[in-house]
């Protein structure tokens, strides 16, 4: 039995969740897949941002998965690492701005 | 890096015997799960047996003799190898092109073929045919030693449309997959194709680069990947080109045992038959190729070549024996590495398949 919550073979198993609601299913992938046609960003520069994204929200089959996909897009080592300081860059941002608050209630609170 | 600078036959590796290949082809994955026949694939849409659409290239590996010893090489090429075409192989060859006017190309390759010592006699004798003439050209060759500086005016002189490996705009990936010191190198040879008129506007001299994935991945969409390669190598080293090729890496010899070492086999497979389209599996170069190996073999393409899966018996099966009316009307010999063909977007020694 496995001990984990995830498993790397859930991944190509997505497409399943269809099974239980179709309709809703059907839609969210039809979207997924129009998000990431080549627009006003290119395919490369939406995987970049889809990696950093996963990274934030800490998706460890989104990662596998915007990894692969930067690497086959041709994104390299450096742009791939750099999204990620990006999502590390606001994820500590979103703590410490809240300094500002904690300062907010000392001034609040102190003589 | 740390890859061997010796083939897998050099090394009297297991993986060095087709056969053996063919076994690690056809067993199940990982997890128990057999793969998908590519034959059943096939016929569910309508493509089995496949068949040619009428040969006009033919595509003649002249020896497995290289100066590198890349670690996707699907040849198992290197400096160890010693089987290369000789001149009476050729002149087979240059006579079944005489016979076959429909035959417009004669893609050369290899190994570098520069190696082979009547390489320069050949592409003079095609292009005398009139034949457009494409070499596989590695590019280091170009800097392997002073007889092969002139390669770029050879190949201006002949016209030859120039097809190069250049798997990364960044030396870091390029130097993993095709040995230490090969980017600096390569990008040398692509300024000197430069400075004699290759892949510059209104010279009609061709110079398209083949991307490989430096990896277990499939490579992004051709479009997109020769926007970026194009940007980085003019912005980088001021390097010009036509078009960029994305070939699939197939599951074949040395590449077969990167996928096995890494413990990358399954997962790769798995994703090349979930990328199975239909309409690359229609547009597949072996419909309109015949292979031809240093020995005057026939072959339905390269990969069946190193695999030797000669052409349908009943076909003729060497170059001395060549009848195009005759190849045309045969079934091409598929496996399961055929997936690699048929994955995405497609992929032959054209690049993508699906326009």
């Amino acid at each position: 039995m496995d001990k984990t919550y995830y498993n790397p073979a859930d991944l190509p198993k997505f497409g399943s969740i269809t099974e239980l609601q179709p309709e809703m299913g059907r839609k969210f992938f039809d979207y997924y897949g129009e998000v990431f046609k080549e627009g006003a960003l290119t395919e490369r520069e939406k995987a970049l941002i889809a990696l950093a994204v996963s990274h934030a929200v800490q998706c460890p089959y989104c990662i596998d998965a915007y990894t692969s996909d930067c690497l086959q897009k041709g994104a390299d080592e450096n742009q791939m690492m750099e999204a990620v300081h990006v999502a590390a860059a606001i994820k500590g941002g979103a703590a410490l701005v809240h300094g500002v608050q904690m300062m907010n209630k000392i001034k609040e609170l102190t003589m | 890096m740390g890859f061997s600078v010796k083939s897998l036959k050099g090394q009297h590796h297991e993986l060095a015997d087709p056969s053996f290949q063919l076994t690690v082809l056809q067993a199940p994955s990982q997890n128990g799960d057999q793969f998908p026949a590519f034959a059943g694939r096939l016929q569910e849409h309508g493509l089995y047996p496949l068949r040619p659409t009428g040969t006009t290239v033919l595509q003649v590996n002249v020896g497995k003799m290289c100066n590198q010893t890349c670690r996707h090489c699907h040849v198992d090429a290197g400096p160890d190898r010693k089987e290369i075409m000789t001149r009476e192989t050729m002149q087979l060859c240059i006579d079944a092109l005489q016979h076959s006017p429909q035959i417009t190309t004669v893609d050369l390759t290899g190994g570098a073929p520069e190696m082979n010592p009547d390489f320069r006699w050949f592409v003079e004798e095609l292009s005398q045919l009139g034949r457009q003439v494409i070499v596989r050209c590695n590019l280091t060759i170009i800097l392997a030693n002073r007889k092969y500086h002139d390669l770029p005016d050879f190949f201006k002189k002949y016209k030859v449309h120039v097809v190069s490996s250049l798997p990364y705009f960044q030396a870091s990936r390029t130097d993993a997959q095709r040995g230490e010191g090969v980017f600096d190198k390569s990008v040398k040879a692509l300024q000197l194709l430069n400075g004699v008129g290759y892949g510059q506007e209104g010279t009609g001299l061709q110079l398209d680069l083949v991307y490989n994935p430096s990896g277990a991945f499939l490579p992004g969409g051709q479009k997109s990947l020769e926007a970026e390669f194009k940007r980085r190598l003019k912005g980088g080293y001021n390097i010009d080109f036509n078009n960029l090729l994305c070939i699939t890496n197939l599951p074949v010899s040395r590449y077969l045992d990167y996928l096995v070492q890494s413990g990358n086999y399954s997962s790769y497979m798995q994703k090349l038959v979930e990328a199975f389209n239909p309409a690359a599996a229609a547009g597949v170069m072996c419909r309109n190729t015949i292979s031809v190996g240093w020995d005057g073999y026939l072959y339905d393409c390269d990969f069946n070549q190193m695999l030797e899966l000669k052409v349908e018996q009943g076909a003729p099966q060497h170059i001395r024996n060549f009848d195009r009316a005759s190849l045309d009307k045969r079934s091409i010999i598929l496996n399961q590495h055929c997936y690699g063909c048929t994955a995405g977007a497609g992929s032959s020694c054209g690049g993508e398949t699906v326009k």
